[in-house]
């Protein structure tokens, strides 16, 4: 069994584990692993090494902001408005005196947790429903790939506005509106790679080896479908920060005065072309967190399933 | 063929049906009276608000009100907006024309550069122009379409004064929301074509041709070209679908009067039928593009209309 569990090429974190634990026969622990191997084509790739810095940047700019902060915020100062960039205020401040850099620090939490929590949402609907559509077929199926269809029909940020209409405006209900209408493509991406995965040997083999339902979905199947499904997520993750940021932006995502990257630049729509660094430095946070994501995304699919490349 | 078109007219209507529900699930059974907000901040006389919701059915239960929601929609009427109380398609009508006239000009500019720039990364690999093309899509996929609308309005507007900051319906205010909307659409269309197109080269019936003495220009228009716009008409057909849904931010931005900035404003006043009207169209004219695409797909490729 634990030939065929190896054989099997699942980038599964617990696989390595369990191979080593009933590793009593091959004493050669030296051997390269699948996710030994996987790292290494990842850190070969440049650019998906630029995106995880960039990304992990972005995780501790976000979890530090009270420290690196150098400003409250939320603090007006009305005494010290437009201000240009400074020792003391290094991105300037806005029409209320406050500071930009502290808004942008902080900023980076709202694009975090907006990112993070939509697409696990979504990941946690669209993997339970693309699994089942994908593993049963037949009715089951048709009827979930229909559901799909409707909500695939909506485009993200129209389809995000009639809930933010329904629940009002605030971060929950970005999150979940984002959620709504991106899980499709997850239950989409999983049944595809559900139905290629289905019908190769290493599946076979392992029913013609007596292997339970429960054992071939979660250690043969799964492991090998979720490759694109994981890359989706990273590329995803950019887009609803982008389209958390198109929200506010329009003025229905976060409320004016939350430190927000979407509320900055729309409100530095005002001193277009008189106090430029009012946006250019919350469109360089937007397209740096975007890139990062997509870098890692490109990296993750390729050192995934090199097939791909 | 006949089969697969009726199949997938079959899913379509089955999607529009859905999309209308929630629609309507979502934006009648909103919490509010619509009606109560109507006259500003001033307490209505509570016979007129009962008039109100009379005239535009809001006193009928949920049900009838849905069936007459979709009955008049398969009939073309999306009932009266509450500010200036025309009919949505006649509202709607002018600023149709000017999201199809924007849509239509960005797709010109994404086909263009979009397909140009594909073609030549992908048939002079590795040199300069493709790495420059590469280096360019790379980043500006990075770029959402507020920034980009931003960077454009303070270089061109701003500063060198050569357009409009704010559109007034012309062919010189045109250009800068269009570009704004096509740049990033550009970019993934090259790097589409350069990907497909690679492919498509080395593949076996390329090599066959070339080995049985077809000029090389041949080779490109009837071998190449023709295999690889596959997966860019796709690309283009759904972004096009999308564009003509509205352009949500874009419009915002260059208070360009079409679909999506009426859908900015309509949210604004919380004029309820508009914000119906705009979102059922996007979502059909999304749901059709999609099929039109489909079919277009299993005219160009034989292999997907039989399975």
């Amino acid at each position: 069994m634990t030939e065929l569990t190896e054989s099997a090429q699942g980038p599964d974190a617990a696989t390595a584990p369990t191979a080593a634990a009933n590793n009593t026969a091959e004493p050669a622990p030296a051997r390269i692993t699948q996710w030994g191997e996987i790292r290494h084509r990842y850190m070969a790739n440049k650019l998906a090494v630029v995106g995880l810095v960039l990304v992990g940047l972005l995780f501790i700019v976000a979890a530090a902001a009270p420290l690196i902060a150098t400003h409250d915020p939320y603090a007006q100062n009305l005494g010290n408005t437009l201000a240009d960039p400074s020792g003391e205020h290094w991105f300037g401040t806005d029409a209320l005196g406050r500071d930009q850099f502290s808004r942008i620090i902080y900023g980076s939490r709202i694009a975090v947790i907006v990112g993070l929590a939509s697409i696990f949402l979504a990941c946690l609907i669209g993997c339970i429903l693309g699994a089942l559509s994908g593993y049963f077929g037949k009715a089951v199926d048709s009827v979930i790939m229909r559901i799909a269809d409707i909500f695939f029909a909506f485009p993200l940020l129209i389809g995000a506005i009639v809930i933010i209409l329904v629940m009002g405006r605030g971060v929950l209900p970005v999150i979940v509106s984002l959620a709504v209408f991106s899980w499709a493509t997850v239950a989409r991406l999983l049944r595809s790679s559900i139905l290629s995965v289905r019908e190769m040997d290493y599946v076979t083999a392992a029913k013609a080896l007596g292997a339970s339902t429960t054992r071939i979905i979660t250690r043969h199947i799964m492991p090998n479908s979720i490759a694109a499904v994981m890359s989706y997520v990273s590329f995803s993750v950019g887009t609803a920060v982008v389209a958390e940021a198109s929200l506010s932006f329009l003025g229905i995502g976060v409320s004016p005065e939350v430190p927000e990257w979407g509320n900055m630049i729309s409100s530095a729509k005002d001193f277009l072309g008189v106090k430029d660094f009012l946006w250019v430095y919350p469109s360089s946070a937007i397209v740096l967190t975007v890139l990062g994501f997509v870098f890692v995304g490109d990296g993750l699919r390729d050192a995934l399933d090199p097939k791909l490349r | 063929m006949g089969k697969y078109v009726i199949r997938r007219i079959g899913q379509m209507v089955v999607v529009l049906f859905g999309a209308t529900l929630i629609l309507f699930a979502c934006l009648f059974v909103l919490p509010g009276d619509p009606v109560g907000s109507l006259g500003g901040d001033k307490a209505r006389d509570p016979a007129v608000v009962e008039q109100l919701r009379e005239r535009y059915g809001l006193d009928k239960p949920l049900a009838v009100q849905y069936g007459n929601y979709v009955t008049n929609l398969v009939k073309g009427d999306l009932g009266e907006d509450y500010t200036q109380r025309r009919q949505v398609t006649e509202v709607l009508g002018p600023k149709l024309g000017n999201t199809a006239k924007l849509a239509v000009a960005a797709i010109i500019i994404d086909v263009v550069i979009g397909v140009l720039a594909g073609l030549v990364a992908a048939l002079f690999r590795y040199s300069f122009w493709d790495v420059l093309v590469t280096l360019l899509t790379t980043f500006a996929i990075g770029f959402p379409s507020f920034v980009i609308g931003m960077v454009l309005q303070s270089t061109f507007s701003v500063n060198l004064g050569w357009f409009p900051l704010i559109s007034d319906g012309s062919f010189n205010s045109m250009i800068m929301p269009a570009f704004t909307l096509a740049i990033i659409d550009a970019a993934l269309v090259a790097r589409l074509m350069r990907g497909t197109m690679l492919e498509v080269l080395r593949a076996d019936y390329v090599k066959t041709a070339i080995a049985k003495g077809l000029p090389r220009r041949t080779v490109l228009l009837k071998h190449v070209m023709r295999n690889s716009i596959i997966p860019v008409v796709t690309y283009i057909g759904i972004s096009f679908g999308g564009l003509l849904g509205g352009a949500l931010i874009t419009e915002a931005i260059f208070n360009w009067d079409g679909m999506g900035y009426a859908l900015v404003t309509a949210i604004q006043q919380g004029n309820n039928p508009i914000i119906v009207g705009v979102v059922t169209y996007g979502v059909a004219v999304f749901v059709v593009l999609n099929l039109l695409v489909d079919l277009l797909y299993a005219v160009l490729d034989p292999r997907i209309r039989l399975s």
